[in-house]
């Protein structure tokens, strides 16, 4: 294991929500949400850019930010699970972000404060910000579905019940990332519970929504283990590039 | 904050600073302080450049015309991009603020990195100067930009917003 495989982690659960939320780009409920989609989509895949390019550098194998991005299959992505799940509707796609961005607002904070490598501080400052904004557009929309209509509630309770069973992975160190937390690259993931559940208390509390319990939590990305959605997302996203490898636009 | 030429370099500075920013034309990459510094090392004149969102799609756009402008004004050009210190609306010059009302849209209010994570901030109107004005999107036309629309003399405005 090696510190550029946490960064690829990263990388990759940043590109894979940002091209999920992508996927509302034309299609949002609103004009406003249909800008708000894909400025959101940016930022992470702008993050997932810088990482993927500075993961490439550490492995110093000659690979590419595009290598990476479109010529690993399935198998090789690392993302965690909760960023692939499939949009279905508002609800989750609110929810997904809120509780995304609810671990890597911290996450970053605390790697600013400790992180040895100029380029994941770099990140870290620009993405901390970014993520306080998705909090706070995730967070309001999870407050007006929840405390809405007898129907927007029971979405949001729907979303609460599909997805809170994969938050517990945000949480866990893969063998790889706990190489990075030694070296002092990036901060240990199980210290933002607390920030974590403090959010998503205050917001879930306005939302009148509760977190379940979860007995089984749902772990495996880290080992490239995914559901069903991952391998259509990079069937989309990588067809062009594997039909002309090498194409730039 | 401030941004500078370093050692010979006020003339490729001036050519480098002279760019407008791509979509928001009525201020220059200095004005908003995307461009950090301009050094010229051996007759290459090497430009700082910081984006302003990570997935910012202009920022390449910006890298391009920099090169251009420095290369229009004789010199060879290299741009080198800086992640630290991010930039956050703090960079903006007092002129360029002033630039962007006059434009129509509202300057950044004050620096919203540790702003709480709830409620908006309080908003100029740029044409009225009306404190009486509504968030209408987080979101507005490019990455940096929220909709607001004031609710004195009902214009719909772009505020560039804090981070």
């Amino acid at each position: 294991m090696a510190v550029f495989e946490a960064i690829l982690e990263l990388a990759d659960d940043h590109l894979v929500l940002g091209h999920r939320i992508s996927e509302w780009c034309g299609h949002a409920p609103m004009l406003e949400e249909d800008l708000a989609m894909p400025n959101m989509a940016l930022d992470l895949i702008g993050t997932a850019r810088t990482l993927y390019d500075r993961a490439a550098m550490l492995e110093g194998k000659g690979r590419s930010e595009d290598d990476m991005a479109y010529l690993r299959g399935e198998r090789e992505y690392r993302n965690c699970l909760l960023v692939e799940r499939p949009n279905e509707d508002f609800a989750h796609t609110m929810l997904r972000s809120l509780y995304f961005a609810a671990f890597m607002r911290p996450f970053w904070l605390a790697t600013l404060e400790m992180t040895t490598d100029e380029t994941v501080r770099g990140v870290a400052g620009k993405a901390e910000k970014e993520m306080a904004y998705h909090i706070r557009h995730a967070g309001e929309w999870v407050i007006r579905l929840g405390d809405g209509t007898e129907e927007s509630a029971r979405r949001m309770r729907d979303a609460v019940a599909a997805l809170h069973i994969y938050t517990g992975e945000l949480f866990e160190s893969s063998p790889a990332a706990t190489e990075a937390e030694a070296e002092g690259v990036l901060p240990v993931r199980a210290d933002m519970r607390a920030a974590w559940e403090d959010v998503i208390g205050q917001v879930f509390a306005e939302a009148l929504l509760e977190a379940p319990e979860v007995p089984y939590p749902q772990t495996g990305g880290r080992k490239g283990l995914h559901g069903e959605g991952l391998g259509h997302l990079l069937a989309e996203m990588q067809s062009v590039y594997r039909a002309h490898p090498g194409a730039t636009w | 904050m401030s941004v500078c030429w370093q050692g010979t370099g006020e003339a490729a500075w001036e050519a480098a600073a002279s760019v407008p920013d791509p979509e928001v034309p009525c201020v220059t990459v200095a004005d908003l302080g995307i461009l950090r510094w301009v050094r010229v090392e051996d007759g290459v004149a090497v430009a700082g450049v910081t984006p302003t969102y990570s997935g910012c799609p202009a920022t390449l756009a910006i890298e391009l015309a920099i090169e251009a402008a420095l290369r229009d004004a004789g010199f060879d050009a290299r741009i080198e991009r800086v992640l630290t210190p991010p930039w956050t609306t703090d960079w903006i010059t007092d002129e360029g603020r002033e630039k962007l009302r006059d434009y129509g849209i509202a300057p950044p209010e004050e620096s919203g990195g540790k702003a709480t994570l709830f409620g908006a901030a309080q908003v100029t109107c740029p044409r009225c100067g009306s404190r009486e004005t509504e968030r209408l999107s987080e979101f507005g036309s490019t990455a940096c930009k929220a909709q607001y629309r004031c609710l004195s003399c009902r214009e719909p405005f772009d505020y560039f917003k804090c981070i």
